[in-house]
């Protein structure tokens, strides 16, 4: 087996120093009954090529993305990642270490990890982010816990923008905590009232921006109204790239930025792993979920780079610990850093400009079809259309002619008869023109 | 805004990091390349990616355009390969050498998985694509599944928990929602002494008080003790086998018969299930739910700290509250049940963890890795990961004092009796373990003994290399008991940072850059 190094001789060896006859001695303390007398009924081991040859068949029986049209969103966003990313990523010194507990051998996993903090609060325009959490949904849950910590109130409201997905993971996570949680019905056209739902029980209102449905709405008056009742404003964002383009949730008076940074520097993968960010304002740095570098010097006073504030974390804190998280993301923050750090400012403007830019003229290019209406009034790289039909069967007919037409909204409000007819629809810079051109015929044919 | 600007002279070099000792311009020594923040050597103009024009169009963005800087340093492509080159040697790392970690299992991470990981049709395919065009990935999830039920003889595992904590949120869920639909409101989870801080963390977010059991003398679960806090107020009890101390609870058959006496369920922290893959089914002992660490037992890379993944199998009894999204086998091909409803047969379901599927990346590098060792490997992987552990404690257990006689599974547990009177503490030995070049082991971990160091050499190393690892760390021992703390007092001496200040860091947090603190 070419994985284990130990050879016949070796074990024979070993066993003699430990001064026992065979291995199934040292699982002595395993109850007789149940240790295993023959193999488990699986298959034996294979070598190299034939899994290659196996797994290669079984990738291609999936349609990947970079293949066809894709337009493609809600939360999960197809860029290209650069190359340098994923060959950096995969040096052995980054892939094969473990969280840096032990600083002195850790610091080129930790000075990223800084520099990771750093564009966090800089793109969110907060003061501090941490060193990152599973993805934005797991964020989001964790976002409202500490909501109720900071302002020892229970009752989060959820807007009926945020993604579903993110809403039940929120509801999941609070089902058995004190936390009440109010989720709104899916508003399409951006407008609600959450300020007038704002009472003294809230601890904070949660909004994505730009929202589930691509609307890019002003959040200041909402954050005002919460600051008044002390309470917080949570914001969600799920395309990073947005941030170069729109208004920073900081300046909208955020106290809490969720996002899912899956879009710089990592692919798709079918959902995960994905990267969780999370910043927030310095006042609440102490109640902050999951792990946080800081700076500091060593013995000779250089400057170095630790863990820090593990006071809040499970293995200190226990039962009273800020969150029961123990990982972050670790390589995806990675991937996200070098991204970032080869965009820079000048390319993540850009990066954001290309993304609307593909957008509008799709928006626009759909919007004259026949029976066909773009909701939004304002998008970023996503925005929501009505069809003349089911937006399932319209969509599975376009897989079937090679184009991933985007996602039918009832497949995540499955009860919610508004939704039949509505399609979200993403463009990113790796939308070429010929495929809007594809996108768009197809369409139109099976409208007819 | 950024560094260049302006004192044109002013050469930035890391010899500008502070430290009394600089023997040379630069900072650097030969191969020890010291690295500045991005911060510190890019600029808001430069940038490492070439974009196509922007065409011309009308701004849809609702008038809300960001218009003042965000501050973000960029560099060309070249200087980015370098800085974080240069940052990578500063890590230690498996690829580098044995890293001891108790309880992390830090074993190879072969490169076939990265590479099947990043196939496009596992790597490119989108979470919310249509069914039909994803059969691929979801005949992966159910015989990365199959795999996971076969080898723990549970029936039902649950796929989307992202890492081992959110694992244990999945299984107590699960244990509270059953409790819930047979109308029982338990209040009290048990957890032994030695349990990882992730436990009692896990129910206290389920709403469960933790009561801690005692460990006996020879570092188990003190039967007694935990038969006399059981009571129909004990939803479950969570407890790692093989546990903490490296050692497998003898009991565990006993513990679960009585937790399930009282009505009460058995959560297995699976972190450890290195030392018994493929010899021993968690099935077989009574448990209802464990989760397991794909990026332990199943080599996914820890990548500095994630991601990770942690599917939980589960009981007959556990199975209905599983959570959503999972695959089942429809008529001509697999299906997706993404949603709580009596309809699709998950109305018991306690709901969703995360956003789409969870760690499908993880999944593909896990199967990988199992459809390589097969059956028979993976037994192997066992033994050898225990073989390893039990020789590296017969080869120190005359200068080092270990913590519980008898064998030992993949880890073994000494204490810091050995070290009495000399002065070194064991933060201090582990230290002294990087200047030999190693990764400290596990310290002050489990708390049930002092001093713990705790070692898992993992089945991943050759005779050599841990004969090695016995002579470094027994002329660590000689030192320390001839009197030599200056080997360890300010140890590590030639790692790319001396000891550093985490009071200091923690009394004042300096968690991000920005130009008046640089």
């Amino acid at each position: 087996m070419r994985y284990l190094p130990l050879s016949a001789d070796d074990r024979q060896q070993m066993l003699e120093k430990i001064g026992v006859k065979e291995v199934n001695d040292l699982f002595c303390d395993v109850p007789e009954q149940a240790l295993l007398k023959d193999l488990v009924d699986l298959p034996r081991h294979m070598n190299e090529m034939d899994v290659e040859r196996d797994m290669t068949i079984l990738s291609e029986k999936n349609i990947p993305a970079g293949k066809v049209p894709f337009f493609l969103g809600a939360g999960a966003y197809r860029h290209h990642v650069p190359s340098t990313v994923d060959y950096m990523i995969q040096r052995g010194e980054f892939l094969t270490a473990y969280t840096p507990y032990q600083p002195e051998i850790s610091q080129g996993t930790l000075q990223a990890l800084f520099e990771f903090q750093t564009q966090v609060a800089q793109i969110t325009a907060m003061d501090v982010a941490n060193a990152s959490m599973y993805d934005g949904s797991t964020g989001c849950g964790e976002a409202v816990l500490m909501a109720r910590r900071v302002t020892r109130k229970k009752k989060a409201i959820l807007s009926g923008g945020l993604n579903p997905q993110y809403a039940e993971v929120v509801k999941t996570v609070t089902k058995y905590t004190e936390d009440i949680t109010e989720i709104n019905d899916p508003s399409v056209s951006g407008v609600e009232d959450l300020i007038g739902q704002i009472d003294d029980e809230t601890s904070c209102v949660v909004v994505q921006y730009p929202d589930f449905f691509g609307n890019i709405n002003d959040y200041s008056a909402l954050a005002e109204a919460l600051h008044a009742r002390k309470a917080l404003l949570v914001m969600v964002v799920t395309e990073i790239v947005a941030l170069g383009a729109i208004r920073s949730p900081g300046t909208m008076g955020a106290d809490i930025v969720v996002g899912e940074g899956q879009s710089i520097g990592n692919g798709l993968n079918f959902g995960g792993p994905y990267v969780g960010l999370f910043a927030t304002r310095q006042k609440y740095v102490r109640q902050m979920p999951g792990r946080v570098c800081g700076q500091t010097v060593d013995a000779d006073g250089k400057r170095g780079f630790v863990l820090t504030l593990s006071t809040r974390e499970q293995h200190i804190r226990r039962e009273k610990a800020t969150s029961n998280i123990c990982t972050n993301a670790g390589l995806c923050t990675l991937a996200f850093t070098i991204h970032m750090t080869l965009l820079g400012e000048k390319g993540y403007r850009h990066l954001a400009a290309l993304n609307h830019a593909a957008a509008v003229d799709l928006a626009d290019r759909l919007d004259a079809l026949d029976g066909v209406d773009v909701l939004n009034e304002s998008f970023f790289n996503e925005f929501t259309l009505r069809l003349p039909k089911d937006a399932t069967e319209v969509v599975d007919r376009l897989a079937d002619e090679g184009v991933i037409a985007g996602l039918p909204l009832s497949r995540l409000y499955p009860d919610n008869i508004h939704m039949k007819n509505l399609l979200l629809v993403a463009t990113t810079e790796t939308t070429t023109e010929d495929q809007l051109d594809a996108f768009v015929a197809e369409l139109k044919e099976v409208l007819k | 805004m950024m560094n260049n600007q302006g004192r044109q002279t002013d050469i930035k070099t890391a010899a500008n990091l502070g430290g009394g000792s600089q023997s040379t311009f630069t900072g650097n020594q030969g191969l020890e390349q010291e690295e500045l923040l991005i911060y510190e050597i890019g600029d808001n103009q430069r940038t490492g990616v070439d974009l196509r024009p922007v065409p011309e169009h009308k701004s849809r963005l609702g008038g809300l355009t960001r218009d003042n800087d965000i501050g973000l340093a960029g560099l060309s492509e070249p200087e980015t390969m370098r800085h974080y080159t240069r940052l990578s040697r500063q890590n230690y790392a498996i690829d580098m050498g044995l890293y001891p970690l108790g309880s992390c299992t830090m074993k190879h991470n072969p490169r076939l998985n990265e590479k099947i990981a990043r196939l496009p049709g596992f790597a490119d395919i989108h979470p919310l694509q249509p069914v039909s065009t994803v059969q691929g990935a979801l005949e992966l999830n159910d015989s990365l599944a199959h795999w996971l039920k076969t080898l723990t003889g549970m029936p039902a595992v649950a796929m989307s928990p992202k890492a081992g904590a959110h694992g244990e949120l999945c299984g107590l869920m699960s244990i509270r929602a059953a409790l819930e639909k047979r109308g029982e409101e338990r209040t009290i989870v048990l957890a032994p002494e030695s349990a990882h801080g992730t436990n009692p963390a896990t129910a206290a977010l389920c709403g469960y008080k933790v009561k801690a059991i005692p460990a006996t003398e020879d570092g188990r679960v003190d039967l007694e003790a935990f038969k006399s806090a059981l009571g129909p107020d004990v939803a479950a009890i969570m407890l790692t086998n093989p546990n903490t101390c490296g050692l497998f609870e003898r009991d565990i058959i006993e513990i679960a018969e009585a937790i399930h006496a009282v009505g009460g369920y058995f959560y297995c922290d699976g972190a450890n299930f290195n030392a018994i893959v493929g010899k021993v089914r968690p099935g077989d002992l009574g448990i209802d739910a464990m989760h397991i660490n794909l990026h332990k037992t199943f080599s996914t890379p820890h990548g500095g700290g994630g991601p990770g993944a942690g599917p939980v199998v589960l009981s007959e009894a556990l199975s209905p509250f599983a959570p959503v999204p999972y695959v089942i086998h429809g008529t001509d091909e697999f299906e997706l049940v993404e949603h709580v409803s009596e309809e699709l047969g998950s109305g018991d379901s306690y709901g969703r963890m995360t956003a789409f599927h969870g760690q499908m990346g993880m999944n593909v590098r896990a199967l990988t890795y199992m459809m390589s060792h097969g059956s028979d490997g993976l037994a192997r992987v066992a033994e050898d990961s225990v073989l390893n552990a039990n020789y590296v404690m017969a080869s120190l257990s005359d200068v080092m004092s270990v913590s519980f006689e008898g064998p030992c599974m993949h880890e073994c547990l000494f204490d810091d009796r050995f070290l009495e009177g000399s002065g070194v503490a064991t933060l201090d030995f582990a230290k002294a373990m990087i200047d030999e070049g190693y990764h400290p082991m596990t310290m002050y971990f489990p708390l049930v003994v002092h001093g713990a160091m705790l070692i898992e050499p993992t089945e991943s190393e050759s005779k050599q290399s841990v004969d090695q690892f016995v002579g470094a760390l027994r002329s660590l021992v000689q030192s320390a008991k001839s009197g030599d703390t200056e080997r360890f007092s300010g140890a590590p001496y030639h790692a790319p940072r001396r000891r550093l200040d985490e009071t200091g860091a923690a009394r004042k947090p300096v968690l991000r850059w920005s130009e008046d603190k640089a």
